[in-house]
């Protein structure tokens, strides 16, 4: 089934400057309840977002008038833990469209993959000057172009090219699907079963 | 012809092709689902139109968000039963073998999967859940994917997944009285880091791992994901094929000891490189406790808490310790505590239970704890009772619940409050993953025996004569 395109995109961004943010912060267990994969943006970062009584809590940054925009820029080891899917449809259904660390847990990054949100990892240092800059500078633009794998901060002109595997990144581009690929070789699996069965 | 690490050989085994640029096709012989992680990938599918294909190579249980008390009752939580009956209904209308509530067979994913022989050595396993690394104590590739994964491998049998690069820990030596697999692994978590192994899959080989009995060996294979690993194996050897022969029938193996022949060539060859290796001599490992909000913080339970070690780590690691109640420079040994967990797929299986039984045996639980003994399944909860460790549980002050994830992620009423602290034999001490507020300390389960009776956070070592 065809899934959004990753388009251009130019945005500010929210800085969440915390290493090893793990998928039960991003969506807690108590809200992996329900059997669709919409609404669980108004839980992400619950308990940091809200205080035991609901009310939100001023000194977390997505509650900061100061911070908005389409990419989520975190320390490293971003998405460690469970392998929840519902943190990434808690991103995404949050607004965010990408996610910048310098680097990602495997299992949050394949289902990141998996659902359009792009994890771009930069270095270290690139990451430690970008989150400085967003705090200082909250009005910060940076532009993604995935097609070029280039991340422009858009004041200071600083570009930086990130990886990403290539048949990922056709998938994001042209919004297709890792199961209607592996449904259209369904011939190939059917003889590596009958390969594989004769061997045993 | 190269040499090869285990790893290598069953994945090259399992690829199906290989994607120019991308990922491999792999093909996975075992498939586990559970309540939480597959509603989304079975409405894909009907949105799709499309079957299972091999609907005979998945089973299902409900564990995470299931009660741990009076089973037999309708789950009183709205969503969480509805949850568990969607599974059943999908189950059935799919055609795939499902292990509910009150079922026999019924238990933790990771527990139920290796008990009834669905676990085999050099087999690809995954599950909608982290922790599927725990399978990987039979010498299989076996790790944790998200619900779109899911839908893949029940539409196609197949995952895209990039080749992992391979690491080797070596643990030599004997381990000291009152030190468990537990401790190896939240040791060696610890050294690298929660993060330390992301990339990698770990294979752990050395006379201390060799000597580990199954149950001992799926704790620490359990716990690779928490060093970011994608998942950990140990080659299988005569353990292996003791624990397999004591399998009353194993699904789909009419006659183990021809398969066992095949299992014995399962192994890295003696010159294979690994992209990075860890030396660790098991003698110099003490029982081991967390203390702080991911599983990499841990220390010798008589230890300090150590210092930040990097400017840039420092916010991350003092909102911890903040979290914690907990400052760096000091010692916890003696910090009374509120409850103890003793279950999940790290340490909720019948030698666990033997292990924690045995050291309150004779003994009383603290007034100030609230215990919490969970077995990891409906088997182990026999045994349980067979073996008479229900008696001298109930003896001492505790009881036996009923088989379920439980505390180890509180998606059920198994919560810790806000501000209590658990010693906890599960593996994760994330904020608020016991509950809201909830203060995790991970250790073994002669740790939280040790902590159950004294009241406070102790040293096993000194109960054990």
């Amino acid at each position: 089934m065809p899934k959004a395109k990753f388009e251009l995109l130019e945005t500010t961004c929210v800085p969440l400057p915390l290493e090893n943010v793990d998928t039960d912060q991003i969506i807690p267990a108590r809200f992996l309840s329900a059997t669709t994969k919409e609404g669980f943006g108004e839980n992400l970062f619950r308990d940091w977002r809200y205080d035991k009584s609901g009310k939100k809590n001023p000194d977390f940054n997505l509650n900061n008038p100061k911070y908005s925009g389409k990419v989520l820029v975190a320390g490293k080891n971003f998405g460690c833990g469970s392998s929840r899917e519902h943190a990434v449809w808690a991103i995404t259904d949050y607004g965010f469209r990408a996610v910048v660390s310098s680097f990602f847990a495997d299992i949050f990054k394949n289902n990141a993959l998996n659902n359009g949100l792009l994890p771009i990892v930069v270095p270290d240092k690139f990451l430690g000057d970008l989150l400085e800059l967003i705090q200082k500078k909250p009005e910060t633009r940076i532009k993604i172009d995935l097609d070029k794998q280039l991340l422009t901060i858009t004041s200071t002109g600083e570009s930086i090219k990130f990886e990403i595997n290539l048949f990922k990144k056709e998938c994001l581009l042209k919004g297709l699907d890792d199961i209607d690929y592996l449904l259209g070789i369904k011939d190939l699996i059917a003889a590596f079963e009958i390969k594989k069965n004769a061997l045993r | 012809m190269t040499p090869k690490t285990l790893f290598d050989k069953i994945w090259d085994e399992h690829v199906v092709s290989h994607i120019e640029g991308g990922p491999d096709v792999l093909y996975i012989d075992r498939h586990f689902i559970h309540e939480v992680t597959s509603p989304q990938a079975f409405n894909g599918l009907k949105e799709r139109g499309i079957p299972v294909l091999r609907p005979g190579n998945t089973v299902a249980t409900a564990d995470h968000n299931i009660p741990t008390l009076n089973q037999d009752l309708p789950i009183r939580e709205k969503l969480s039963r509805i949850q568990v009956a969607r599974l059943a209904e999908n189950c059935k209308y799919y055609g795939i073998d499902y292990f509910g509530l009150n079922h026999p067979k019924n238990g933790i994913v990771h527990v139920v999967g290796p008990e009834l022989g669905y676990t085999l050595p050099g087999m690809t396993i995954v599950c909608g859940d982290s922790h599927t690394a725990t399978h990987g104590a039979f010498g299989t590739i076996a790790f944790g994917i998200g619900t779109s994964e899911v839908e893949m491998v029940l539409a196609t049998q197949c995952i895209l997944q990039p080749k992992p690069k391979k690491m080797k820990i070596t643990v030599n030596g004997n381990l000291p009285g009152g030190v468990t697999s537990k401790d190896i692994i939240l040791y060696v978590i610890s050294q690298l880091s929660t993060g330390g192994a992301t990339g990698y899959f770990v294979e752990y080989c050395g006379s201390a791992i060799e000597q580990l009995s199954m149950e001992a060996r799926m704790t620490v294979c359990n716990m690779s994901i928490e060093m970011g690993a994608r998942g950990g194996l140990i080659a299988p050897d005569e353990i292996t094929f003791e624990y397999l022969r004591q399998i009353p029938s194993i699904p789909g193996i009419p006659d183990p000891e021809k398969s066992i022949a095949r299992w014995k060539t399962l192994k890295s060859d003696p010159d294979a490189v690994f992209d990075l290796e860890l030396m660790i001599d098991a003698s110099k490992i003490t029982p081991m406790i967390t203390f702080g909000t991911n599983p990499g913080m841990g220390m010798a339970v008589d230890g300090t808490i150590p210092f930040p070690d990097s400017k840039e780590s420092a916010a991350s690691f003092n909102k911890s310790l903040d979290y914690m109640g907990f400052k760096s420079g000091m010692k916890i040994i003696g910090q009374p505590i509120d409850y103890i967990f003793l279950g999940s797929c790290t340490n909720g299986r019948i030698e666990d239970l033997r292990a924690f039984t045995q050291m309150v045996q004779g003994r009383k639980k603290a007034h100030n704890v609230t215990a919490l003994i969970v077995p990891g399944s409906k088997k182990v909860e026999q045994q349980a009772i067979n073996e008479g460790l229900v008696k001298i549980l109930n003896a001492a002050g505790f009881e036996l619940r009923q088989p379920g994830c439980s505390s180890c992620l509180a998606m059920n009423e198994d919560k810790i409050p806000a501000g209590k602290y658990a010693v906890s034999t599960s593996n994760r001490n994330f904020e608020g993953r016991q509950g809201p507020g909830a203060r995790t300390l991970l250790a073994s389960p002669l740790t939280a025996a040790a902590a159950a009776i004294t009241g406070k956070i102790s040293d096993p070592r000194e109960f054990i004569i």
